[in-house]
């Protein structure tokens, strides 16, 4: 089926330009419009998932055009395993994200959902690129409408905290561009073929040495600060805090994911020699996060804050399952993205809801909401449990089998990283009680409003998945197994053996 | 079953039966391993990742067998129960619910074949027991103890993950079958650590020393709860796990004697706790630590079939007697304090009754269930050589007969402490609670005398298990089997007696009790200060880093560190004033122009 990644990709940003076209004013026909959309585009997404070759380990609906010859510029998408699921994971958020924004967002609807979709072409294009130039147009193209979401629509210290993302991401994206640089003349100086093709480049081994490790790290930089890996975090509570809801779930759901997926994709391949030297960093930072993010969000007073610490944690998790180069943790790294997405998208959207109905998201303005609002109290509980860890839930099949490929590699640092399990059910679960249980202690909490059928739509899917994942996870590991065994046996097949 | 939510004040409709209908199931089900066979159906592979592949399946022989009429039998007599003691709660259908879920999960965590399952149902129970203890969710104690349980599990379960990761990592497999067969293939030592990971969950679940300190807070959830949850079922499974698992610990032999000695202080940690108490069910809480200390010292000493049967006449003993505990509890409108309560035997006959034989079970009455159970597992600690742990244990054996008898006569048989008001107030609990408590009281009676009469061969029970535990051929009878009967009868009477002495002479002055007299009184009062202990040593400095850790190294050192950077950069770029405009998009786009300049820089060359 050729044309349709590029279908799924340019759907919402033609859609956007479409609702140009309908006046301002009608900001309802924005919103429907929009939510049609962006509908459309994970119907389009689904056959994706259907028509996928679980046991092809290659890219498929591979799409390859000319673009620019004379600099080996091509337009060339297509979707692996790994990919795949964050693709799904994109278009399956996109919509609910503008279905919870309804009446959240009653300023500049139009350029709201605009923004909104063209972020979303950003997004599933960074995941579906397989040419570096292509691939960096969108990774920077994504950064302008994220700007716009955080610095248009945030909170009251907005303009800082917008500056902020933008020029952490665009200092890592500038040494990346330059590494990418380097990357196509070295390879072109050895081969005599100027490209930007992501399976030749990744064909092709660069030999060890400073040169490898250089580019490594200027790749490593760029995507380590939006995972965000431990110390490059401080810009992610911030955004947190600041965006609107949809901002938060979108940018914890899917753009963290372009970190990790970007180890995957480019540092590996490209680089396996210094992904190997710099390995033991990369468990050092990610098990530093793990405990690290997980004690800060103890004791935060703010529950998006909690939130936004506790994604340090569970992308530190995501981090060391990537580098144990084993199945289980590669397996388990990609679909703890997929869980994280989830969660923590449903931990942002809900307390998006509490929040449009108290206009605060302080813990300590909270207390008793179960006896108010019981349904939204129950599927809170289920978000959280889920974040937890719990098994039956998704974020336990990840979060083990990333232990497991740990345990391969060193079992003190598995250790370490399990100690983050406990502590994730300490700062959840201390949360869940002061906002939950006990007597309800403000006045204006009396009267709350539970879930409205509008909020079980958003809600509702989320949970089938964060069941579906928990009981029956083969359904999407067995699409990434092929695809991850494959890129551990590129990554260590290519690097040059090492003395033991 | 899992669907008691939806029609509120009905919900015993659905729950009750469905329990009564997986009652029969396991009935079935028992039938079927009666001959010790060993069934291992498999549903759907689970976690699928390379070589590593756990399946959704089963393992199904007679210790299964036996575990599923305890929690199914169990638990359907106080769903019943429950019917009579929730029957005003506004969160009737949410009781019900979590209480099926609860019943479902540890169901399967009988039946899971595998440790991955079995971890998963560890954990599920854990989730139901969180939730069920902070049933009443708005007194805040509640919470807190709710959580403090989840979290306590959670240490607990750390190890038992780890164990788990180990197991697969040394064998690659997580079948109990494949597991119990290629385990003698395992170096020793690594098989003591994965056994001794293991068995810091089964501390966690099963309330052993260090990690006891949930069991007694979890006494706020709802008395029922308490009897099905926290003393017959679930905090049995670290019990189970370990004898399921004997092939592992047997192999490591240094884990089966940590496995031992751990509860045997637990046993006499708990014990003397008990003794002090003036909480009705924190007297219970302790006493069913100590009992748990009994079944692991049991199975740490290689008595698998004694510790299982310690394990079933609890259940009905120490369920009967929580039951009975709420019956006081729901007759004295909500009144827990022992302190309160006596005279209650002419008021609330039966709970009077029933209430006496558990307590008699507990402490070890000839001819009751306990006594045989308890005999056992002092038979095999004497046999086995190991005279210390014996004698240890009778010293828990006579603290045992002392806080049982206290309990009753301080409850039923001294003269009423109460006010007039509550006096006037007593009743006794309805027929569908009194039901549970009587069949409750006959299997106490009964099933020592069914199954657990010892012969050459092993008692009935050990005979019906040696399918799944090898049964060591004991010398029972002759003068040793005399002396060690004799003994268990002297610590009885004697704890029955110093009991009776104590309290029902002279009328009890309420006001003398529960007041530290002297500092090991006041130790005992305040559990050994085990709480205050990890507050301070774990829960304040952890808590101080993390606040450490957010207000200042988070802000000023790392976030202090980019803003300098930026700084830096702003102050280079302090010559180049004109063009600075403020605007990040400007800054954005400059940087985009630059990178784009630096392509065609390059290409140029």
């Amino acid at each position: 089926m050729t044309g349709l990644l590029s279908a799924v990709t340019f759907l919402p940003a033609a859609g956007a330009l479409a609702l140009l076209l309908v006046p301002r004013r009608m900001a309802g026909a924005q919103r429907v419009g929009a939510l049609l959309i962006a509908l459309a585009a994970l119907a389009l997404s689904l056959p994706l998932f259907l028509g996928f070759d679980a046991d092809a380990a290659g890219y498929q609906f591979e799409e390859v055009r000319r673009w620019m010859p004379t600099l080996g510029v091509t337009y060339h998408v297509g979707i692996d395993g790994i990919s795949l699921l964050l693709v799904l994971l994109t278009t399956f958020l996109t919509p609910l994200v503008l279905a919870s924004a309804w009446h959240s967002i009653e300023d500049r609807v139009k350029e709201f959902v605009v923004t909104m979709l063209i972020l979303e072409t950003g997004m599933v294009g960074v995941f579906v690129s397989l040419d570096l130039f292509l691939f960096y147009v969108f990774w920077e193209a994504m950064l302008i409408p994220m700007y716009f979401v955080i610095g248009v629509w945030g909170g009251a210290n907005r303009i800082y905290a917008a500056v902020k993302f933008v020029l952490y991401t665009m200092a890592g994206s500038v040494l990346m561009l330059v590494a990418i640089l380097a990357l196509y003349f070295q390879h072109g100086a050895a081969t005599g073929t100027y490209t930007f093709d992501v399976p030749a480049l990744a064909r092709w081994v660069l030999a060890p040495g400073l040169a490898q490790n250089l580019m490594f790290l200027a790749f490593a930089f760029a995507f380590a600060i939006k995972v965000p890996l431990f110390p490059f975090h401080t810009w992610l509570p911030d955004a947190h805090v600041e965006a609107p809801t949809p901002g938060s779930v979108i940018l914890a759901g899917v753009l963290l994911k372009m970190g990790t997926y970007g180890f995957l994709r480019f540092c590996l391949p490209f680089f396996p020699d210094a992904s190997l030297a710099f390995g033991p960093l990369v468990f050092a930072l990610a098990v530093i996060g793990i405990v690290y993010g997980a004690w800060v969000s103890t004791v935060q007073a703010d529950i998006k804050k909690l939130v936004a610490y506790s994604s340090v944690s569970h992308l530190g998790f995501v981090m060391l399952g990537i580098f144990t180069l084993t199945q289980q943790g590669l397996v388990g790294g990609v679909i703890q993205m997929v869980n994280h997405g989830l969660s923590t998208g449903a931990l942002f959207l809900m307390v998006g809801m509490i929040y449009e109905r108290r206009h605060t998201r302080l813990i300590a303005e909270f207390g008793g909401l179960w006896k108010v609002v019981p349904a939204f109290s129950a599927l809170f509980l289920v978000v959280t449990l889920s974040s937890v860890g719990l098994p039956g839930l998704n974020g336990f099949v990840g979060e083990f089998l990333i232990l497991v490929g740990a345990f391969q590699v060193n079992r003190w640092l598995a250790a370490a990283a399990t100690t983050g399990i406990i502590f994730a059910a300490v700062y959840m679960l201390w949360m869940y009680q002061r906002v939950i249980f006990g007597e309800v202690t403000h006045e204006a909490n009396r009267g709350l409003r539970d879930l409205t059928p509008r909020e079980w739509a958003v809600l509702v899917p989320v949970i089938v998945f964060i069941v579906w994942i928990g009981v029956y996870p083969a359904a999407f590991t067995g699409k990434t197994e092929a695809s991850v065994e494959a890129l551990i046996a590129q990554v260590q097949g290519k690097a040059s053996p090492r003395s033991p | 079953m899992l669907f008691g939510g939806v029609i509120g004040r009905r919900a015993h409709w659905i729950a009750v039966p469905a329990l009564f209908g997986s009652f029969l199931a396991s009935c079935i089900v028992f039938a079927g391993v009666a001959g010790g066979a060993t069934y291992t159906p498999t549903l759907f592979p689970w976690i699928v990742a390379g070589d590593f592949e756990t399946a959704v399946a089963a393992y199904v022989d007679p210790l299964t067998g036996v575990m599923l009429l305890v929690v199914t039998g169990v638990g359907f007599l106080i769903h019943l129960y429950s019917a009579g003691y929730m029957h005003d709660d506004p969160g009737y259908a949410r009781y019900f619910a979590y209480l099926n879920l609860f019943v479902f999960s540890m169901t399967m965590l009988v039946l899971a074949g595998n440790f991955l399952l079995l971890y998963v149902f560890w954990e599920a129970v854990g989730l139901c027991s969180y939730l069920l203890i902070g049933f009443w969710y708005t007194r805040p104690a509640a919470a807190q103890a709710g959580k403090k349980a989840f979290i306590v599990n959670r240490v607990g379960d750390f190890g038992f993950g780890l164990g788990v990761m180990w197991l697969w990592t040394a064998l690659g497999t997580l079948d109990y079958g494949a597991v119990f067969t290629a385990v003698d293939t395992l170096p020793t030592t690594t098989a003591t650590g994965i056994a001794l990971l293991l068995f810091m969950g089964a501390c966690g679940k099963s309330a052993q020393l260090p990690l006891h300190t949930w069991l007694p807070d979890a006494m706020e959830g709802p008395t029922p709860v308490s009897a099905l949850i926290h003393a017959a079922t679930m905090v049995t499974a670290g019990v189970y796990m370990v004898a399921r698992s004997h092939a592992l610990f047997e192999r490591s032999g240094v884990a089966l004697e940590v496995v031992a000695w751990v509860g045997v202080a637990t046993a006499l940690f708990a014990a003397t706790i008990g003794l002090v108490q003036t909480d009705i069910k924190r007297v219970l809480a302790y006493s069913t630590v100590s009992q748990l200390g009994y079944m692991f010292a049991a199975v740490g000493l290689g008595a698998y079939a004694a510790g299982i049967f310690h394990l079933v006449t609890h259940a009905f003993f120490k369920a009967l007697l929580f039951l009975g505990a709420g019956s006081v509890i729901h007759g004295l409108g909500g009144q827990q304090d022992l302190r309160k309560m006596g005279g209650l035997s002419s008021r609330m006959v039966t709970t009077t009754i029933t209430t006496t034989v558990g307590a008699l079970g507990l402490a070890g009455l000839p001819g009751l269930a306990g006594f045989f159970s308890k005999d056992e597992i002092l038979a095999a600690a004497f046999h086995g050589g190991h005279r210390a742990i014996w004698a240890l244990l009778l010293v828990g054996a006579f603290m045992t007969a002392f806080y049982s008898s206290r309990l009753l006569f301080l409850a039923f048989y001294s003269g009423p402490r109460m006010t007039k008001e509550a006096a006037h107030h007593v009743h006794e609990s309805p027929g569908v609670m009194t039901l549970p408590l009587w069949v409750l009281a006959i299997l106490t009676v009964v099933a020592g005398v069914a199954v657990g009469i010892p012969s050459e061969h092993g008692t009935r029970f050990a005979r019906f298990l040696a399918p799944v535990f090898p049964v060591h051929e004991v010398a029972h009878g002759g003068g040793v089997a005399m002396m060690l009967i004799a003994m268990a009868v002297i610590v009885f009477t004697a704890g029955v007696v110093l009991a009776w002495f104590l309290y029902m002479p002279a009328p009890v002055r309420a006001e003398a009790i529960g007041r530290p007299r002297n500092p090991v009184h006041a130790l005992l009062l305040n559990a050994w200060y085990v709480d205050a202990l990890y507050d301070l040593a774990v829960v304040r400095p952890l808590f101080a880093l993390s606040t450490f850790c957010a207000r200042s190294f988070d802000v000023k050192v790392v976030d202090g560190l980019v803003n300098a950077v930026g700084r830096v950069v702003v102050a280079g770029a302090a010559g180049l004033r004109q063009i600075q405009t403020g605007y990040s998009v400007n800054y954005a786009l400059t940087m985009l122009a630059g990178a784009v300049l630096l392509v065609a820089f390059l290409l140029a060359r």
